[in-house]
């Protein structure tokens, strides 16, 4: 009987029947909550809704016009150019250009950007520690704009207005240089003012320093979680993890049974007190900053503000969809969720 | 002929005189179309394109709450089409399904979005939809509550209201030719000041509410102003139609016409008057002021029933049939069923703003034919008696609005 209820009901109303209850119950006469469903059941109409928040029905996002594609970032590790210099030491080199651009946020709605190199978030930056790295900075933009990097450096490698090269005007290029330290899992963003707006409108990256001694072998993924806020009353429309609300909903995130799944996880939304991350199904050691190999939290939830991130690392023992998603209801809604699928 | 002659007078040109009249009509408006061009020719700013960012404006004009469905009306109230892109309700993106999926709604135009979510009846929520270029229009539900059914039991029940508001109080109202024959002259005063009374609290009523509904939906057709010129054009046809059977009515009575013949005449004027009550009524309905349209609904139904009184007063003398009185009933207040079916089937706010605006025009005007009633022997209208009578009503309104509000 149960089971001939359950399509008819939906989630909500099934909750308030009792169907979670265990089935063991005495069948013979009514209980209570044998009441309760057969009187929901004979008040059960359509619910709406559907089966999860979502975009309206075939409407997708061109993941082409757009010049980059959620999956794609995943593993998307720019490791730069490298050369060995005199003293034996590695210089790691990179171009970040800062570009306008119009960008489809979510299925129609389009969104006037600003960018690293086109895309948001900008390339995730990967060097070993103690390197030396050399980062070419052109502005492409028609607004003044800087890199600002999370790591140890001089004040004038900092990035920020007034100090050392200061705001980098639109068509003028700059050199930041400095040493990779500490390791961990670090990010970049523009620091002109106002700040805000030049986060919210989507210039950042992760920056991740490996230390020397290797992290275990593992599938490897980098999520900056963020959102947009498409009509400026500094409350966010859209949240997503790597920009795009809802991609992995209906792209799951495709990762193997038992191997090791090592998350590289960054908080950059604007406009929100904090962001957080929620796995279905399971646990994970999480390294705060990325900057200790022990783990400090053996969880299924955790929490960052605006420029914190960490590391998570998770293995999946049985394979099918787990729903991850941040664990405010309100930004999981709105765009911040998505499936791991987990096959042999 | 006359036109011409005036043209010579004022103008003193002699060539204006070979012209003809109609010529002479158009030729301001020529000049206007030529200042036209040349200030496209130079283009002039503003003529072809804005300058910033487009307005995008949505006027909410009709929402419908089904079991698991929220469906909106929308209509394009600004200068640029809109095309919607994703809707939430409370911070969720939702399915939804629009009437016209591929297209933008262009300005004045209209769309109709079905959102599929599981809303709970008594509670709040806040729907935004969130349009093409980003902007987020925000449209609140304070109250889920389902929205009847625009069905067969609908029209049916308008059709009932109608029966009650119009025939019924009519026909009973007609049963007062013996009482009035005997009651003293200052007792039926006293009435039908209390009568004006009622209409006068009612007139202020559907004005507000007027002005609610136009303040709500689009206001690219004129918004309050609706209301406004619903209350003139009621007003002023249903006073013509009074001074076109006065006049006839007039005729009749110098010609020698039977006073059948003149409660008639009178009957259809209430009808059409009737019209409009039926309008008021079925148009609060329509937009879920159910108070005021229970009100509506005893207020006229009090004040029908002095009409009936208006239509047996010229046959005093020569009492008809009873099949007649019923026909003239029915002639009187039939239409407030088909005014009733009009205006709840006129889902529009702003048709609402206007319907609720003639409503009120339609009060005014039967105040101003009742008044003359009111008067005592030297001519006064406001005298102790009918102002008692008039605040007395007022009173009664006001006393059972509170009672129902609460």
């Amino acid at each position: 009987m149960l089971a001939s209820l359950a399509p008819v009901l939906g989630a909500g109303a099934a909750a308030k029947a009792g169907l979670l209850t265990p089935n063991g119950a005495a069948q013979a006469r009514e209980t209570p909550n044998q009441a309760a469903l057969a009187k929901a059941a004979a008040n059960a109409h359509d619910h709406g809704g559907g089966d999860h928040p979502g975009f309206r029905e075939g409407a997708t996002v061109d993941h082409g016009a757009n010049g980059f594609d959620p999956t794609g970032i995943l593993r998307d590790f720019d490791h730069g150019r490298t050369k060995r210099l005199a003293s034996g030491r590695v210089l790691r080199e990179w171009e970040l250009v800062a570009l306008d651009k119009r960008i489809e946020v979510a299925p129609g709605v389009r969104f006037d950007a600003w960018t690293y190199n086109g895309r948001i978030p900008g390339p995730t930056l990967r060097c070993n520690e103690g390197e030396k790295l050399r980062i070419k900075f052109g502005n492409g933009s028609a607004h003044p704009h800087t890199v600002h990097f999370h790591g140890i450096h001089p004040a004038s490698m900092d990035g920020v207005p007034g100090i050392g090269p200061g705001v980098i005007p639109p068509g003028k290029t700059v050199t930041y240089e400095f040493d990779a330290e500490p390791f961990g899992l670090h990010l970049y963003h523009c620091h002109a003012l106002p700040l805000a707006d030049h986060i919210a409108k989507g210039m950042y990256g992760a920056f991740i320093i490996d230390p020397k001694k290797r992290r275990p072998q593992a599938d490897e993924l980098i999520m900056v979680m963020n959102g947009f806020d498409t009509d400026f009353d500094r409350e966010n429309e859209f949240y997503a993890v790597n920009s795009i609300p809802f991609a992995h909903m209906h792209e799951p995130v495709k990762v193997k049974r038992d191997e090791l799944v090592r998350i590289y996880l960054v908080n950059v939304l604007e406009h929100d007190l904090i962001n957080s991350m929620h796995i279905h199904g399971n646990f994970f050691h999480y390294y705060p900053t990325g900057t200790s190999l022990e783990p400090a939290e053996f969880t299924d939830t955790i929490m960052q503000c605006q420029g914190q991130r960490g590391i998570l690392e998770v293995r999946f023992p049985y394979t099918g969809r787990y729903m991850f998603h941040a664990h405010q209801s309100e930004f999981a809604q709105l765009g911040w969720m998505g499936f791991f699928e987990v096959t042999d | 002929m006359e036109a011409r002659g005036a043209v010579e007078r004022t103008g003193g040109g002699g060539d204006t005189r070979r012209l003809p009249a109609w010529l002479l009509g158009l030729i301001p408006l020529a000049l206007i179309a030529v200042a036209i061009a040349v200030f496209a020719a130079f283009d002039g700013p503003g003529l072809r394109q804005r300058t910033g960012p487009p307005v995008e404006d949505i006027a909410f004009e009709r929402t419908v709450l089904k079991p698991g469905k929220i469906e909106l009306t929308l209509r394009n109230d600004g200068p640029d089409a809109v095309r919607i892109s994703q809707v939430t309700v409370n911070d969720s993106f939702a399915q939804f399904t629009s009437s016209d999926p591929d297209s933008k709604i262009g300005r004045l135009g209209s769309e109709r979005i079905d959102i599929s979510y599981p809303w709970v009846e008594g509670e709040a929520y806040a729907i935004s939809l969130v349009t093409s270029t980003g902007a987020a229009i925000d449209h609140d539900i304070p109250v889920a509550v389902e929205t009847p059914n625009t069905d067969l039991g609908f029209y049916g029940l308008m059709a009932l209201l109608g029966f009650y508001v119009g025939i019924i109080p009519i026909t009973l109202g007609m049963l007062w030719l013996p009482f009035v024959r005997r009651v003293h002259e200052r007792t039926i005063r006293l009435l039908i000041a209390l009568t004006i009374g009622l209409l006068g609290f009612l007139a202020i009523d559907a004005t507000l509410e007027g002005l609610d509904v136009a303040s709500k939906g689009s206001q690219a057709f004129g918004g309050p102003t609706l209301v406004f010129l619903g209350g003139i054009v009621s007003y002023l046809i249903l006073t013509a139609v009074n001074a076109h059977f006065a006049a006839r009515g007039e005729r009749e009575r110098t010609g020698g016409a039977a006073g059948g013949q003149l409660a008639l005449l009178v009957a259809i004027a209430i009808g059409l008057h009737n019209l409009g009550e039926g309008l008021a009524i079925g148009s609060a309905y329509a937009v879920g002021a159910l108070a005021l349209g229970a009100f509506l609904v005893i207020g006229f139904a009090l004040h029908n029933t002095t009409e009936g009184l208006a239509i047996v007063a010229p046959v005093a003398k020569h009492p008809p049939s009873i099949r007649r009185l019923v026909f003239l009933g029915v002639v009187a207040g039939a239409p407030a069923i088909l005014g009733a079916w009009i205006g709840a089937s006129a889902f529009n706010s702003s048709l609402a703003a206007f319907l609720l605006g003639a409503g009120a025009g339609a009060i005014v005007q039967v105040i101003q034919q009742l008044v003359p009633s009111i008067r005592d022997r030297s001519g006064v209208v406001l005298q102790p008696l009918s102002v008692a009578g008039i605040l007395i009503g007022f009173a009664i309104l006001y006393a059972t609005s509170l009672l129902v509000s609460i």
